[in-house]
């Protein structure tokens, strides 16, 4: 065969797979929409009735109380590894009981959040593509449809309802958790005052570092149910489609959440900027 | 000749196909009311899914399915409520739900909007006596995980005829599959019971001959999109097409036997 022939024959092929690669991007991400406007549009529906309150606190069980300790954990050891990686250079500056304020802006504006995001993505997300995907492949979802139950409504509203009431509480005990494990560092192993470190901490801590953590974790959270339960209704057949399902969830939630942080960040930023002006924290 | 003329199921010039694959050719069926008709053919003919357009749960690429005189192929999932409280299913896998007790599995039809309001101990009550009908009295306390493949078959038998009223129709898919004979004649038993105590229709895909001659009172055989046979079960047993005979035979056809041979 000619070079030139089969350089445009390689070239087709390309064309062609990405052609059905994007069309198979775009018909998913279409599809993904559609399943979140049905699943969110039962939640006044589930919230007004006794038998949806009935299916939404088992999940709230579920995905709160039971991630609750790995969160708690994860807090306090990312507040006090900030603490440890702070300390010489804030110490030399002889600024060092200026670092736990700048700590608890980072935990409660940014790494709070989005840590409390990704735990929970890991945790309660991969468990729901899980059962979900298996409910699928062994036509439990069929048979909810064929006694006449709506399998979003039933199943994907009080896990997408539970998630995103549950991130933002979550948030708060990281939050808390974060906060306390940096002072515990701060005084007990490098010998800091405490009342500087709380003072400096009132001082800069704004209700609104606080706030825009917990109304990101809101998305994180809606996202995380969403990206799970859809990935659990289209999963593939057999272990290894269950298998991949939950991976595709984990990988998808944890990037959306990094891309959510950073939208959210910037308007966030932007909205500070216009109603506060400009802050120094140093 | 009554009853065929008002056939409680109708599907008429049905094909549904999955990408290249066609599975249901232009296909038409009648079902009458009251009696047990057997879908029978080869394992991935196209059975189960000819089941789930009864349903509503697949919609057919060409054609139209009617339930008692009513078409069913274009309604919404919401309109589909009304006409899925009138049919059961016992699905392949049973489809119990993991997460609930046999008795909550049994109960469900009833407690998610299936009759109308209905008190917990009149549903409790409703449940126990399908249990106690399918043999399984004392089992509503365990999980389906504790279950053997019999008795899940069984469960999801009972929660088939869970509603009050019974319902109309009840769509076994492979009802015998991976039992035992013994199990499997029991199965058989219990759906001819269902039959006759309810006096419900049966529609049983099934590729299980002894199945077909104890539940059937009429038999159609599946093959390439197409019904190739319909009879009585002694009819389809004396039937002279090659493919219904080496099918009711247990014979492989020749094209099976290339790969072995070649």
């Amino acid at each position: 065969m000619p070079r030139g022939k089969v350089v445009t024959n390689v070239l087709a092929a390309i064309g062609v797979g990405t052609t059905d690669a994007l069309s198979r991007w775009l018909s998913n991400f279409g599809r993904f929409w559609v399943f979140s406007g049905y699943a969110a549009s039962f939640i006044p529906l589930e919230l007004s009735t006794a038998r949806g309150w009935r299916r939404l606190l088992p999940q709230c069980f579920y995905i709160g109380t039971r991630s609750t300790p790995v969160i708690m954990l994860t807090g306090m050891f990312i507040g006090m590894v900030l603490i440890v990686q702070g300390w010489a250079q804030f110490d030399a500056a002889n600024m060092a009981d200026r670092l736990g304020a700048i700590i608890i802006i980072s935990l409660c504006s940014e790494l709070g959040p989005v840590l409390a995001g990704v735990m929970l993505a890991g945790r309660a997300g991969g468990a729901l593509t899980a059962e979900l995907g298996t409910m699928n492949i062994t036509e439990q979802l069929l048979a909810l449809r064929s006694m006449g139950a709506d399998p979003i409504r039933y199943l994907v509203t009080p896990r997408l309802v539970a998630c995103t009431t549950l991130a933002p509480l979550l948030t708060c005990y990281a939050n808390i958790m974060g906060t306390l494990g940096a002072w515990a560092v701060y005084a007990w192993v490098y010998g800091g005052e405490s009342e500087p470190f709380w003072f400096y901490a009132r001082q800069t801590v704004e209700l609104w570092d606080v706030g825009s953590g917990l109304f990101k974790s809101v998305f994180f959270g809606a996202m995380i149910g969403l990206v799970s339960c859809y990935n659990g209704f289209h999963c593939k057949p057999g272990a290894e489609g269950v298998g991949q399902a939950c991976t595709q969830s984990f990988v998808v939630s944890f990037i959306l959440i990094l891309m959510l942080d950073l939208f959210l960040g910037f308007l966030l930023n932007g909205l500070y900027a216009m109603w506060f002006g400009f802050r120094s924290l140093i | 000749m009554a009853d065929i003329d008002h056939p409680i199921i109708e599907l008429r010039r049905v094909s549904k196909a999955f990408g290249r694959q066609k599975v249901l050719d232009d296909l038409d069926l009648k079902v009458q009311r009251g009696k047990t008709t057997v879908i029978i053919g080869r394992s991935g003919t196209g059975k189960s899914v000819l089941l789930r357009h009864i349903v509503g749960l697949l919609r057919p690429d060409r054609g139209e399915v009617y339930f008692d005189g009513q078409r069913i192929d274009n309604l919404s999932e919401r309109a589909l409520v009304p006409i899925r409280r009138r049919i059961s299913c016992v699905f392949q896998l049973n489809a119990l739900f993991d997460s609930m007790s046999v008795l909550e599995n049994v109960a469900f039809p009833m407690t998610e909007n299936r009759s109308g309001p209905m008190d917990r101990r009149k549903i409790n009550d409703l449940a126990h006596k399908c249990l106690e009908i399918v043999g399984l009295s004392g089992f509503g306390h365990k999980r389906p995980g504790e279950l053997s493949g019999g008795e899940k078959k069984r469960v999801a038998i009972a929660r088939a005829i869970a509603l009050d009223p019974p319902p109309d129709v009840i769509l076994y898919d492979e009802p015998t599959a991976g039992l035992d004979p013994q199990r499997s004649d029991a199965i058989n038993k219990l759906i001819r019971q269902m039959q006759n105590q309810f006096n419900v229709t049966g529609v049983v895909v099934t590729h299980d001959m002894k199945c077909t001659a104890e539940v059937g009172d009429r038999v159609l055989m599946l093959w390439n999109g197409k019904f190739i046979a319909d009879g009585t079960p002694d009819e389809i047993l004396q039937a002279k097409d090659p493919h219904v005979r080496r099918f009711v035979l247990g014979q492989a056809e020749p094209a099976d036997l290339v790969t072995f041979t070649a």
